[in-house]
């Protein structure tokens, strides 16, 4: 070696020219397309002189409202990323029949579907189901902001960071090839020596220290910052989904954050916690890493079930039937969700006695999931149900999901686990009950809050284009897996043998452009609200006739959300107030206290990006910087004294005033 | 006005008022001498080998974990069963839960595995696997 090549690797470590994609084609045209949009976004935000703008208003924010909307563009944004990796997919598997490759080869597309995997669950779904629990939540039981505002902006930004460096790996390096848990001994040192499965373990583990602390941010708002009055049975169900969540959050993510430590430990400093040989165990990586992964997936459930119930009990004009029996399905879903890890690895050994234990409490688990269908149905029950957007998803929801859970209790007998595992039936169900769940319920949510967060609604036309090119195409996209996995197709498979399966392939590709066409519809959708946003404005705040706070203030809400601190006396809080006539207080405000937006948490994330970075390319003289930087920047954070204001009385009379004209101009229009 | 004043000023206005709680110098002083006795038992006991069996000196080890664990929560961190009206006893039951089910599960399921996977099983044996 000689000392030109000792120097680049001390300041580069394994970075070097190579790591660009320049031989893969379709990774340099996607690179130059992005980095073309990119430089003119850029040049948009400088030519309208945005940046200051963006930096003061949204990037260093500590309103909830704000940051949970970043949280929604964030997932919006990356959702696309993943569409783009399930799109090739789909066409891959369309196209490799008779001695044709397709055009992705093994490793590219090894990638493909890892990186579809982590970024939809970790990069989309976890910061949609953030984005609206920070945004709704402190709305809900009318606090002015969570408990600790600036953690808030700092989780966001880390969460932000997390998604960074799987984008970069991209077009740094490469991504995972492993699947999206990175099983060992395939992640290992001897089978994953490059960079993808790093990528993987520091963009999870930043982003997985975003998570734990807004987990434990939205605990801390929902426990210690309810209105007065409202008691824990008096919480609308939102709420009470949220804290469930946030209880799985803080519970279940130091179990993902000490396996992938372990992960890191093998792969950086060689010790064997989960190879092959010397004592390690790869069955206990699996173990661990479901421990934490089923809970996750009740994480991203249990805030739709919650926004369903909102939206039902709204669209129907009454209570939502069964609230308690509602809240205590939840609770148990809470703790059912750990004594179920092992369907996920029936097929891994265990004994007959092992399996069926865990076979059992899946099976129990379906029981309170199916008591919250019945809450909604006996809710719609000769309820005069209004068909706008929201309660359109949420009945495609019912429908849809209620298949998947049933696929589900199949997949839970371990005899029928053993033909159906690794199949396309398991991809089947999981997509069925995650986009017919999870990804249904939030667009479910934004049609139903956007009105709240903007100030005015969404144009229904689009909407419906979307709705129904998403619930046919999803259908159509994965019905034929159903199929196929009984057939035994196994899934991950980048060409076949077999010709007679190629048309289930092509019709699951016709399904998925069907959703690529939801897809874009539903970003028309925003872009023609946001042109005709004077037609379609919100004056009163209320634009569903809702029945919780967060509708008693107006759209949007202002920086403090209530002048005065409403006060709980039923449940449904906001449909109780509407039923007594409580009159809108119009004098007598005082200064209110609020946090100083800071730049710090941008700051700390940036550091946490370049340590990631440097971790992964083991440039271990700049992770020395990027982790004592860190520390010192934290540090200095504590010491700035300077971090509230209040807004004067006379600001927020004038805020109120503006609505209260708003309001009476509102009611003169419709008289 | 200090910081520590304003973070509180800043809940005021929702009416839920934090009490800190009593916290001396003795406690703290119990606390570090007790965690430091815990810590330096199971050292002697690994470098001296005292207990002489293997898996007796883990299991002992464990408890004075368990220990350690009791000691930091109740010097350390002032838990007991009334504070913030009850919801540290409430999170410490569902924390046990949680890590009961965590341990016992694994450990029940990592035994199975192992029994069932690692057999020293004859070649004859694994031919007439189905």
């Amino acid at each position: 070696m000689t000392s030109s090549d000792q120097t680049w690797s001390f300041l580069m470590g394994r970075l070097s020219l190579d790591a660009l994609p320049l031989h893969e084609p379709i990774i340099l045209a996607t690179f130059a397309m992005v980095a073309l949009g990119g430089l003119t976004l850029v040049a948009a935000l400088t030519w309208f002189r945005l940046w200051t703008y963006l930096w003061k208003e949204w990037f260093t924010s500590v309103d909830h409202k704000k940051i949970g909307v970043m949280y929604m563009v964030l997932g919006l944004v990356m959702f696309l990323r993943g569409f783009a990796d399930a799109i090739m997919m789909r066409i891959q598997q369309a196209i490799a029949f008779n001695g044709s490759e397709g055009y992705l080869t093994a490793h590219h597309y090894d990638q493909v579907f890892t990186a579809h995997g982590v970024i939809m669950i970790f990069f989309v779904a976890m910061p949609f189901v953030t984005g609206l629990m920070n945004f709704v939540v402190p709305l809900q039981i009318g606090a002015r902001d969570v408990s600790f505002p600036f953690l808030n902006n700092f989780s966001f930004w880390m969460t932000t960071a997390g998604a960074v460096l799987v984008m970069a790996s991209l077009f740094i390096g490469e991504f995972a090839a492993t699947g999206w848990l990175a099983y060992p001994p395939l992640s290992g040192l001897a089978y994953s020596p490059g960079v993808g499965v790093d990528y993987y373990i520091w963009a999870l583990q930043i982003a997985g220290v975003g998570t734990t602390l807004s987990g434990i941010n939205l605990i801390a708002t929902i426990v210690k910052m309810r209105a007065p009055g409202m008691s824990l049975m008096k919480m609308p169900i939102f709420t009470w989904t949220s804290l469930c969540t946030n209880v799985l959050i803080v519970a279940s993510f130091p179990v993902l954050t000490a396996v992938l430590v372990l992960l890191s430990l093998d792969r950086y400093v060689g010790t064997n916690f989960f190879t092959n040989d010397l004592g390690g165990s790869p069955m206990m990586y699996v173990n661990l890493i479901w421990i934490w992964g089923h809970p996750e997936v009740y994480i991203l459930v249990l805030p739709i079930f919650g926004v369903f119930s909102e939206v039902t009990a709204t669209f129907c004009g009454k209570r939502l039937f069964g609230y308690s029996s509602m809240v205590y399905a939840t609770v148990v879903i809470t703790i059912l969700s750990y004594v179920v890890w092992l369907h996920h690895f029936f097929t891994m050994g265990s004994g007959a006695s092992v399996n069926s234990f865990f076979g059992i409490t899946t099976m129990v688990i379906s029981i309170p999931t199916g008591a919250k269908l019945f809450n909604w149905m006996f809710t719609m029950y000769r309820a005069r149900i209004r068909y706008d957007l929201p309660m359109m998803w949420t009945v495609a929801f019912m429908l849809t999901f209620v298949i998947g859970g049933m696929t589900g209790v199949l997949l839970a007998v371990p005899p029928a686990d053993f033909v159906l595992h690794n199949s396309l039936f398991l991809i089947a169900h999981f997509h069925n009950v995650i986009i017919g769940g999870v990804v249904f319920g939030v667009f479910a949510a934004i049609n139903y809050w956007w009105p709240k967060a903007f100030g005015f609604k969404l144009e229904p036309f689009w909407g419906k284009v979307s709705f129904w090119l998403w619930v046919p195409g999803f259908w159509l996209a994965f019905s034929p897996l159903y199929v196929m996995g009984l057939m035994g197709v196994t899934r991950r498979m980048r060409v076949f043998d077999d010709p007679s399966l190629q048309i289930w392939f092509v019709i699951a590709a016709i399904g998925a452009f069907m959703i690529a066409g939801g897809i874009a519809a539903m970003l028309v959708q925003y872009g023609v609200s946001i042109m005709r946003r004077d037609q379609n404005r919100d004056e009163t705040g209320d634009p569903w006739n809702a029945r919780t706070l967060e509708w008693a203030t107006s759209s949007p809400p202002p920086a403090y959300n209530f002048a005065f601190t409403p006060i709980a006396h039923d449940l449904d809080a906001w449909a109780d107030m509407k039923r007594l006539g409580v009159v809108r207080p119009l004098d007598g405000f005082r200064p209110i206290h609020m946090p100083r937006n800071t730049g710090a948490g941008v700051i700390l994330s940036g550091i946490s990006l370049i340590f990631g970075f440097a971790m992964i390319w083991h440039i271990w003289w700049l992770a020395i910087v990027g982790f004592a930087g860190l520390l010192i920047t934290a540090i200095a954070h504590t010491f700035n004294y300077d971090r509230a204001y209040h807004i004067p009385a006379e600001t927020v009379a004038a805020t109120e005033a503006q609505r209260t004209r708003q309001l009476a101009a509102h009611q003169g229009a419709s008289a | 006005m200090s910081a520590a004043h304003e973070a509180h000023d800043l809940h005021h206005d929702t009416g839920h008022g934090i009490d800190a709680p009593h916290v001396s110098l003795r406690e703290y002083a119990t606390g570090f001498i007790a965690s430091v006795v815990l810590t330096a038992i199971p050292f002697w006991l690994v470098m001296t080998g005292a207990l002489g069996d293997k898996t007796l000196t883990a299991l002992t080890i464990a408890l004075f974990a368990v220990a350690q664990v009791i000691v930091h929560m109740i010097f350390f961190l002032h838990m007991n069963a009334k504070a913030e009206g009850g919801w540290n006893l409430l999170a410490l039951i569902f924390t046990i839960i949680v890590i009961v089910i965590a341990l016992t599960g694994s450990l029940w399921v990592m035994y199975h595995l192992n029994h069932n996977m690692m057999p020293q099983m004859t070649a004859h044996q694994a031919d007439a696997l189905p």
